[in-house]
Formats: structure tokens, sequence, C-alpha cells
């Protein structure tokens, strides 16, 4: 007969979390914050797999770990959305209602199955003024944090942090704020705790833009992102829906973030 | 509910999630024949051009005998590329066109591309399709829908049109298209004066004449309401995006196609 062994349940919590913990470590590290024109949304990511994505019209969503398991928490987050603001209205979705969601989600999956997922992610709600914008980041446990300004993600996140509260300016403009997040990303993981010089194509890059009626969220992708990193201006490629000015009343968005990388398809 | 494995289609996550959102799926008491209970909305015409496609309609929703609403929009953006007219039930239209709207949200957001254009008139075609129960008791809805091609097979032929038919049946126009009651004196309008490669100026004054003639021999077409100011709903798509025609433009449209019938009331 089996010999059944007795585990507390303060160490069966700390079996799993340092199991997420080291999950979440082998990953590459992201970054949120929030500058003049918006929230910047940066990940290192080499692959054509998204780990930044938009949730809905003001939110955008980051994630470090595990793909497949971030990446079914994306499209719940989507479908929540989207299902919420059909049945409502698109004013009433919000970031806090989609990050309370994510913490009961990660917090019974922490609790209750045998493995925890090994992600982190953050909810971005970019408001009016960067005092105005939330930023949400929930843990493998479910735990949240309400980090206004910016945050961390990943491995080393405590170290990227650190390079972020010294410098964050949220009156930084576009091309500052990509520098400081590059920076932050870049100052780990170096060989012999050297400094690493990303580049471009080492980048996934978005923003939630202030100034965007209807949907905010655009990614910088191509040429855009390589002269946002060498200090040029980022200038919105035109959009779609904006042929002329809207007339009055109408305010649905009909522009598409997602059809923006339609003509960049490289990344 | 939302982390069920399964596709990007919004409305496929209705079916299982809360299918009581989806107009095809509510019963409709079997002796009820809704016809004459709820609003329709009539005439929506869409007309090829050389940049894209237009697509425009009149303001009137009828019940019966009467006018239900002088001003109701039955033309809308899709999304970025592409535009929908409704003419039937307005009420489940509307709502119809509304999920449509999500839907192709959805997939965009989840999928990170848009679908094309055959994609989204294919979806459409299914969402009429679990409309056809409501359908035959009265409450039909047919819609046109028209956009701009991002990758066409023939680049001179990028705007398309795509007629429905109430049980689902999808069919690609050429040239010119019309639903709704009034749409008979439309094509019959527009079959003497279109001609292929028509520019886009030259196609909405094509449509707003088109829609006078409509609403000459049509009750449940609305003409051109000079003393409140109504006038149809004109929406492009083109390259550019989906533009809808501001007031002003629509106005000068409108009073010189007025003017003309002043001389001469055939057109």
């Amino acid at each position: 007969m089996a010999m059944q062994f007795y585990a507390s349940p303060e160490q069966v919590q700390r079996d799993r979390s340092e199991y997420a913990r080291k999950g979440i470590a082998r990953g590459r590290s992201a970054v949120v914050l929030s500058y003049t024109g918006g929230i910047l949304l940066v990940a290192e990511n080499l692959t054509s797999l998204r780990k930044i994505s938009e949730l809905y019209d003001r939110i955008g969503f980051a994630a470090v770990g595990r793909y497949n398991e971030f990446e079914s928490l994306r499209r719940a987050g989507i479908r929540m959305a989207d299902m919420l603001g059909l049945s409502y209205d698109r004013r009433d979705v919000t970031g806090r209602a989609l990050a309370n969601a994510y913490t009961q989600t990660l917090g019974a999956i922490f609790s209750e199955t045998q493995k925890p997922y090994e992600v982190e992610i953050c909810v971005a709600q970019v408001g009016t003024s960067p005092e105005a914008d939330e930023l949400y980041r929930i843990t493998y446990d479910g735990s949240v944090m309400d980090e206004p300004g910016f945050m961390a993600m990943g491995g080393q996140a405590e170290a990227i942090a650190a390079v972020l509260k010294d410098r964050h300016d949220a009156s930084a403009d576009a091309p500052q704020a990509l520098k400081l997040a590059v920076e932050a990303l870049g100052s780990v993981g170096g060989e012999n705790g050297n400094r690493r010089e990303l580049e471009a194509k080492q980048l996934e890059v978005a923003v939630l833009d202030r100034a965007r009626k209807g949907r905010a969220f655009r990614r910088i992708t191509g040429a855009a992102l390589t002269s946002l990193l060498e200090g040029g201006k980022d200038v919105p490629e035109k959009e779609p829906g904006d042929a002329g000015a809207p007339a009055p009343g109408e305010d649905k968005p009909t522009t598409s973030a997602a059809s923006e990388g339609a003509d960049s398809n490289d990344e | 509910m939302f982390f069920e494995p399964g596709t990007s289609s919004f409305t496929q996550f209705l079916t299982k999630a809360a299918p009581e959102l989806l107009p095809g799926r509510r019963p409709v008491p079997p002796q009820l024949s809704g016809g004459d209970l709820a609003p329709h909305g009539t005439t929506i015409i869409a007309i090829q051009t050389a940049e894209g496609v237009i697509m425009a309609g009149d303001r009137r929703a009828t019940m019966g005998n009467l006018i239900a609403s002088r001003d109701i929009e039955k033309v809308h953006p899709a999304d970025a590329y592409s535009l929908i007219g409704i003419a039937g039930t307005a009420g489940i239209g509307i709502e119809l066109m509304r999920i449509f709207q999500v839907e192709l949200e959805h997939y965009e957001k989840t999928e990170g591309t848009m679908l094309s254009l055959d994609g989204k008139a294919n979806r459409l075609a299914s969402m009429i399709r679990g409309n056809l129960g409501a359908a035959m008791q009265g409450l039909a809805v047919v819609p046109l829908f028209a956009g701009y091609d991002l990758t066409p097979a023939d680049p001179a032929k990028a705007g398309r049109i795509f007629s429905y038919d109430v049980a689902g049946g999808l069919y690609e126009e050429t040239g010119y298209d019309a639903v709704g009651s009034g749409s008979l004196f439309a094509k019959s309008a527009l079959k003497k004066k279109f001609r292929a490669g028509v520019s886009t100026e030259d196609a909405i004054v094509l449509a707003v004449e088109a829609l006078y003639d409509a609403a000459d021999d049509d009750t449940a077409t609305g003409g051109p309401d000079l003393t409140r100011k109504i006038y149809p709903v004109v929406m492009t798509a083109t390259a550019d995006g989906t533009h809808r025609l501001t007031d002003t433009e629509i106005t000068a449209v409108a009073e010189r196609v007025v003017a003309g019938r002043m001389e001469n009331p055939g057109g």
C-alpha cells in the first residue's frame, strides 16, 4: 500500500510559487510605462508569437512566461471585453474589471490545480492624462498590484524596475520613453552583468495612444520602430477610417490597430 | 466560459456562452407574424467606383402604413475597410450589424490580422442563415455588404459588393446593387446611368439620384427632407479606409439633385 506523506499547506503553496517563479524566470522580460502620449508596452521578443495585444478600445495586455498559458488568458480577456461591450456599451468595459477577472482566474488555478500558471500579465488602460492611466500587474498566484506609472515583469523584474524607478518621467515623449524601456530591458541578462544593446528585431513594441479616438492600441513595427529607436518622432501611419473628418455623432471605432500591420507583415 | 478552447469567431463563442445574445436563437411565438409590428428599414444602394466602393441608404423606417422613423441610419462601417447596410426588420438588423462589427474586431484582435473581404462576407452569410427561423415569421433581415479588398485578385476591382438572401445565400455583384423595398426603382435608375470605373464623386451623385427615384415610387423609401435637413447616409470604402460623408458634403449633393428635379422631375 502506498504511503501517504503529509505536506503542510504552507509547503504546498511555497512549492507551487517556486515552480511558477522558475518558469517565469526562464523567459524574457517586458515593461509597460506611461508617457505623455499614452502607454508604451515593450517586450523582448525574437519570435512572431506575440506577448503584447489589444484587449479593448483603451485597454492593452502584456505578458511574460509560458506562451500557451498567457495566450489562453489573452483570448479569454478579449472574449470577456467584447461580450461586455456588446451587452452594455463600449465605455462600460474597464481595465479594472478585466484585471479583477484575471486575478480570480489565476487565483483559482493557483490554489486548486496541480500546476500553477507560469505567467505574469499586465492590464493597462490609457486615460486622458498620465495620472489617469491604470496599470495592473497580475502574478501567477492571482495577486494584483496597481502600479502607477511603470512596471516590469519577468525573471529579473526587480532589477529592471529599479532602472525604471530612477529614471521614469511621465512627461517624457515617445522616443525618450522607448529609450528608457529598452535600456531597462537591456540592463539585465548580459554576460558578466554587462549591459546589452537591444535592436528593433529583438523587440515587440506597441502603444496605447492617448490622442487616438476609439481603439487606442497601435503596434510600432518595421521602419517606424527603427526610426523611433533612433530618437525619431512617433508618427502614426495614416489611419484607415480617417479619410475625412468624421460626421457629427459618429464615434464608432472603425479604425483597427491590427490593420496597420497589414502593410508591414515582416515582424 | 471564457476559457473554452475554440475558434476566433465571436459568434461561435456566443452560441456556447450566451446564445440569448444572438438574434436567431430567440424563439418567436409560432402563430405570430412579426411583419408590421416592428419597424422596417428600406432602400440601400452600393456602387463600385474607380477608387473602391460607396454605399448609400435612405433615412426612413416604416411600420405598416406609418413612418416609424425619419432619420434612422442604415449604413454603417463594418470595420476599417468595409461597409454594411441593413434592409428589413430594423431592430434585428441593427443588432445583427453590431454583432457583425464585434465579430470582425474580435477576429482581428485575437489573430492579429484582419479577415479577408471574402471571409467577412462569408461570416455575415452564416449570421443571416442563423436568423432564418425568425425570417420565416416576418422578421427578415437582408443586408448589403461592400468593402475595399486589400488583396484583390484584380487590382482594378478592389471595391466589391456582396448581396444576400433571407436564407443566407451569398452573391457577389458586379457594378452596383440595391436591397430593400425601393431597390427595384433604384436599380432601374442605376442601370441607365452607371458606367464601370465611375469616380467616387460621380457615384455619390448617382446614388442620391437613385434613392430619389426609389422614394418617388416607393412609399417606404424616404427622399431628401429639405425642411428638416435629413439626407441619405453615404459612406465610402477606399484604400484610405471607410469614410462617412459629412453633413456639409451630403447637403451639397442632395440640394443639387433636388434642384435638378425642379427642372426635370424624372431626372
